[in-house]
């Protein structure tokens, strides 16, 4: 190679320089390239709020809404599946949702906004591991081919993830958190706002 | 050194033809590269059956290029819904297969030159393992060859995008959000990926442009990669001795014969019963019992609902089994990320291999009774891997209450990582034995 030799101290360097300029335009180059993979205009402008009627949402029964492209469920629980959530407390991981992504407003077991009706639960129903939608696994064990110790829940189709009826993570299962709470408000007793809150509401 | 070096060597014979070559040998080393690569490269003589799958691949490769060039002549990347509810890819895809004259054979082709290339390509690496193809002058062949692999699976993974099925959907939607794991770049860096919050149309568009354009040109480059850093090493045999230590006085090796006419006759062989069965699964078995085509993706994509059972194509399933089998945070490091790095790393640590093998002997002819048992385990392991990754989670064997598939893909998996971990030990003290100075050939 020609390095063997004299080297010419003066021309290394402004070979350097001239690299380093060059490998600076290529490299901001890149960055209009990169940014076209980002979300474009349209798709940030995309995500209204989502107005529900849940009148005719029986108790027991689950309903869900297209919101920002994923389901957002809504749950109507019974009593007695409201009475199963505190018993699961020592089950799940972060009985408390500390660690979840919820809005300030929704607290306590049952992970509803304060002083609303506690039996209605509104979940983005997207699991927190790999973002599968997961089923429903309402009765008790046997019947759903779940464990004989099963108290209803959801069931991630993909890995495995158990979540009780608030959507809490049960513990050593694969999603890290709870399932997200969505931001939303009720314009009625029987309607519901999904995507936008009244902050302290 | 003389110039011209080339067509000096290589003059015309005095024919039309022979005039013809000469000119070109003067302007482009055609003759030169036609005897340096094909005609007098020199392959060892002991070549046997596990020697096909490497020209399979390159059969495959180009099956898959061929048909995918006309299926894109009607293929449309469309994730919006069209005026009777069809997504447009998931329209298109059914347009190929009723509509398109032949479409249907084109796209089973191409479905099943999915399956079919991992299959030959399992096979060939295995082939490289039994023996010790990866070992010292062929590390970088084996390192491109992982590299190979694993833009293959890119490949694989993004083609499954496309019909826009519920599988599509939902395979999709998983491995994106492995990314998700990375702590503090992870949720950037999935909106990057999807370009946009969920999986959209523009989430359909830049995977398939990945998928016809950018992978297949990364591919042909390591492939060309792989051939010539393998042709300037020469090939390993079954017997794991270098041909070029023992040359005729011509510096030919004496255990090597020509390319060709020997192994392209020999692999004309292989390709034949390679098609007969091919076109077997493509005529009469095309989604494979459900392994090669998922019954779920010829249901349009759904976005609000998983279907009840969701697992990758058949060739992802080992390396999805050790996902799924890390469910304990260890140190500060949770679940989900401990499965992303077991799955990376599981396909990763081949590329290792070369430096984790410590044995004397690089073929299983002249390797001891350690490897043969533990090579023989790990075959069992990933195969049981990648069985339990195509069931769901919670899956007994056998319906017994105690052949727990999530337990043993967990021991499994541990398995899989001990063997590459394990290996510079085991390897250097089983006990070989001597291995001969010339091929074995009756």
């Amino acid at each position: 190679m020609s390095n063997q030799g004299k080297m010419d101290c003066g021309r290394r360097r402004l070979i350097v320089a001239t690299a380093a300029v060059g490998g600076s335009g290529v490299l901001a180059a890149l960055v209009p390239f990169v940014s076209t993979m980002l979300p474009s205009e349209r798709a940030k402008a995309a995500g209204a709020p989502v107005e529900v009627d849940i009148s005719k949402l029986e108790t027991g029964q689950i309903m869900t809404v297209e919101w920002r492209g994923k389901p957002v469920w809504i749950v109507n629980r019974t009593q007695e599946m409201l009475d199963t959530l505190s018993s699961l407390d020592s089950a799940v991981s972060d009985p408390k949702s500390e660690k979840a992504e919820q809005p300030q407003y929704c607290e306590g077991v049952s992970r509803t906004i304060k002083g609303r009706n506690p039996a209605i639960s509104v979940m983005i129903g997207v699991c927190t591991h790999l973002g599968c939608s997961p089923t429903t696994k309402f009765k008790n064990g046997a019947e759903e081919g779940m464990p004989a110790d099963w108290k209803g829940g959801f069931l991630c189709p993909c890995h495995g993830s158990t979540f009780d009826l608030s959507g809490r993570v049960f513990k050593n299962k694969p999603a890290p958190t709870n399932l997200p709470i969505p931001p939303y408000r009720y314009l009625s007793d029987t309607r519901i706002l999904i995507g936008e809150d009244t902050q302290g509401a | 050194m003389s110039t011209n070096l080339n067509y000096e060597k290589y003059k015309s014979d005095g024919s039309h033809l022979g005039d013809l070559l000469e000119w070109v040998d003067k302007r482009f080393p055609a003759t030169m590269l036609w005897k340096s690569q094909v005609g007098e490269y020199y392959a060892p003589k002991n070549f046997n059956f596990w020697y096909f799958f490497g020209s399979l691949a390159l059969l495959v490769l180009v099956i898959q290029i061929v048909t995918g060039i006309f299926l894109v002549m009607h293929y449309k990347p469309d994730g919006n819904l069209n005026a009777n509810g069809i997504p447009g890819a998931f329209a298109s895809v059914n347009y190929i297969m009723y509509d398109v004259p032949w479409g249907w054979l084109v796209r089973y082709m191409h479905s099943t030159g999915a399956s079919a290339f991992f299959i030959v390509v399992y096979l060939h690496m295995f082939r490289g393992m039994l023996y010790g193809s990866y070992r010292k002058p062929r590390e970088l062949v084996w390192i491109f060859g992982v590299l190979i692999f694993l833009c293959l699976m890119a490949e694989a993974f993004m083609g499954y995008l496309l019909p826009w099925g519920q599988m599509s959907l939902w395979g999709a939607q998983v491995i994106i959000n492995l990314f998700s794991a990375l702590p503090l770049i992870g949720d950037p860096l999935t909106i990057w990926i999807r370009g946009d919050f969920v999986i959209s149309d523009a989430t359909l568009n830049r995977f398939f442009s990945f998928h016809v354009i950018a992978v297949p040109l990364v591919l042909l480059g390591l492939i060309a990669a792989h051939l010539i850093a393998l042709h300037e090493v020469g090939s390993n045999n079954p017997d794991g001795v270098e041909i070029g230590d023992k040359l005729d006085e011509k510096g030919i090796p004496l255990d090597g014969i020509p390319f060709h006419p020997y192994y392209t006759v020999k692999d004309i062989v292989g390709v034949v019963v390679f098609l007969a069965v091919f076109s077997i699964v493509v005529f009469f078995m095309p989604e494979g019992g459900g392994y090669f085509l998922e019954y779920n993706n010829f249901f349009q994509s759904d976005p609000l609902k998983t279907p009840p059972h969701i697992a990758p194509v058949w060739y992802f399933t080992p390396f999805y089994s050790m996902l799924r089998a890390m469910v304990w945070n260890f140190f500060w490091i949770d679940a989900k990320l401990w499965g992303v790095i077991a799955m990376g790393a599981g396909v990763v640590i081949l590329a290792f291999l070369p430096w984790l093998d410590r044995s004397p002997a690089k073929s299983i002819r002249y390797r001891g009774p350690i490897f043969k048992t533990l090579l023989a385990v790990f075959v069992f392991a990933f195969l049981i891997l990648g069985y339990l990754g195509t069931k769901a989670p919670g899956y007994k064997f056998f319906d017994t209450g105690f052949l727990d598939g999530d337990v043993i893909a967990q021991i499994f998996t541990v398995y899989y990582f001990l063997f590459f971990l394990t290996m510079p030990f085991w390897s250097k003290i089983d006990k070989c034995k001597p291995v001969p100075e010339r091929v074995t050939w009756k």
